[in-house]
């Protein structure tokens, strides 16, 4: 996803979960096609709050912010 | 200067705007620095008056700035953009400059000495995207060095200090900038364009070749990313469109003097201009209706990296911009027809020829189609605010 959509300057392979994706070139607008692709992969939608620049600064803040969206969706 | 010191903002600003409005056609004529009114900004100590109290400033709020801005917008546009980029700059500085030891104490000399800030984001090469750099700072030991192409520096040969983006390092991607202060001993720069332009032309904003050298610590410690969306982007639409209100202001006065004068002269007939005039009153109430929920968003927002950098935030900012920059256009159009010869003539109570070019850059610092595409790729993620008072 990262690869496709990120317009990173380096592979996506290369990157560790907790790299800064900012860092590796990663503009607003690639982040919100990223959000896209992942609500259209796991069927969920990002809330407004999850909707800032620290979400997508790495692969673990994107897990994470993916793992509250599901996991408040199981719980409810 | 004490007295000047212990006076009102408002008085102080005051002064400066009359001193502005007294130079401004001969600034736009001759395209030159609005030098009478940056010296009477420094004499009534305006350039510092957003650095916190405790290292020389005033604490000022933005709004407090915006209402400035607005102020000398009605004067001389010139100097109300200048005024409004050096605290776009000084902004920067005291959000993310706080914890920095060279920075505080650049803010308390720019509290002594009054110094002026200029800014070199654009750069020739980089399509207007100002979160893009092609060139790149070098870090040696304690030292930097920094060459820049920038196409535009607004009053740059007359700041005394400018702070400058650039790539963090030279294997840094083109979005991975820093931002960092030159104060003017420490850089030269050779012009390469002159500013020669339709209006807004005593902010004097020529080209130039940007040659730097100083310590590494004058470097911000935070990624310009986060400065620019923390601090840079939403305090350049507000105060900006502060300096737009204030130029469709004064050209909604010379309509409603027109108009006034037209109506004394034949009493009980309405002037033709008058329900034109009540449709410019209008517009100017939504301009300013728009800057100021701006302006509130902002205060209640700035506490709050998160909200900051929120996608919904970066919308309103946006749609500050855009609405202020077009609607400013349409108001000054009104007020043309409502002067008419007389609006149109220079040199007369009414003339609108200078408030009319100015205000055509408004729509084109930071393209407003750059600025729609950004929104719009925003509102792919982000969802409407359905809320009437938020």
């Amino acid at each position: 996803m990262l690869a496709r959509h990120g317009g990173l300057s380096m592979a996506a392979g290369e990157l560790r979960d907790d790299s800064d994706l900012y860092k590796a070139g990663l503009s607003s607008f690639a982040s919100v096609q990223i959000m896209l692709a992942i609500e259209e992969a796991f069927d969920i939608e990002f809330p407004d709050a999850l909707l800032n620049r620290r979400s997508f600064q790495s692969i673990d803040s994107i897990a994470l912010a993916v793992e509250s969206i599901t996991g408040s969706a199981a719980a409810a | 200067m004490t007295i000047s010191v212990n006076a009102s903002l408002a008085e102080r600003a005051g002064r400066v705007a009359a001193i502005a409005a007294a130079h401004a056609d001969d600034v736009d004529a001759q395209a030159r620095f609005p030098q009478e009114a940056a010296d009477a900004m420094k004499l009534e100590r305006l350039l510092s008056i957003q650095v916190a109290s405790n290292l020389g400033g005033e604490d000022a709020s933005l709004s407090q700035v915006a209402e400035i801005c607005s102020l000398l917008g009605q004067s001389c546009s010139a100097a109300a953009m200048m005024f409004a980029m050096h605290h776009i700059k000084l902004s920067s500085l005291v959000t993310h400059g706080a914890d920095s030891a060279w920075h505080r104490a650049f803010m308390r000399r720019i509290c002594d000495e009054q110094l002026l800030l200029a800014s070199a984001t654009t750069e020739g090469g980089i399509g207007g995207n100002l979160r893009n750099s092609i060139c790149a700072i070098s870090v040696n030991g304690d030292r930097c060095t920094l060459e820049k192409d920038a196409t535009v520096i607004s009053y740059g040969a007359y700041a005394d200090a400018i702070l400058i983006t650039s790539r963090a390092n030279a294997e840094a991607a083109s979005t991975d900038q820093v931002m960092t202060a030159f104060t003017r001993d420490q850089y030269s720069l050779e012009r390469t364009q002159i500013w020669d332009t339709l209006g807004m032309r005593g902010t004097c904003s020529d080209g130039y070749l940007f040659k730097g050298e100083a310590p590494a610590e004058q470097i911000l410690p935070k990624p310009f990313a986060e400065i620019a969306a923390q601090s840079m982007l939403a305090t350049s639409h507000l105060l900006w469109s502060a300096v737009w209100y204030g130029i469709a202001v004064n050209a909604v006065v010379r309509a409603q003097n027109f108009v006034r004068a037209a109506a004394r002269k034949s009493p009980g007939v309405t002037p033709p201009g008058a329900l034109r005039l009540a449709e410019a009153s209008n517009l100017l109430q939504l301009v300013k209706s728009n800057v100021i929920a701006g302006l509130r968003e902002y205060e209640t927002a700035k506490s709050d990296p998160d909200r900051l950098s929120s996608m919904s935030f970066a919308v309103a900012m946006n749609n500050v911009k855009v609405g202020a920059s077009e609607t400013i256009l349409t108001i000054i159009n009104h007020a043309m027809l409502i002067c008419g010869i007389l609006g149109y003539k220079n040199g007369t109570p009414f003339s609108l020829g200078r408030h009319l070019r100015d205000a055509h850059s408004a729509q084109l610092m930071i393209s407003n189609d750059r600025i729609l595409g950004n929104t719009s790729n925003l509102l792919l993620a982000h969802r409407q605010d359905t809320s009437l008072t938020g």
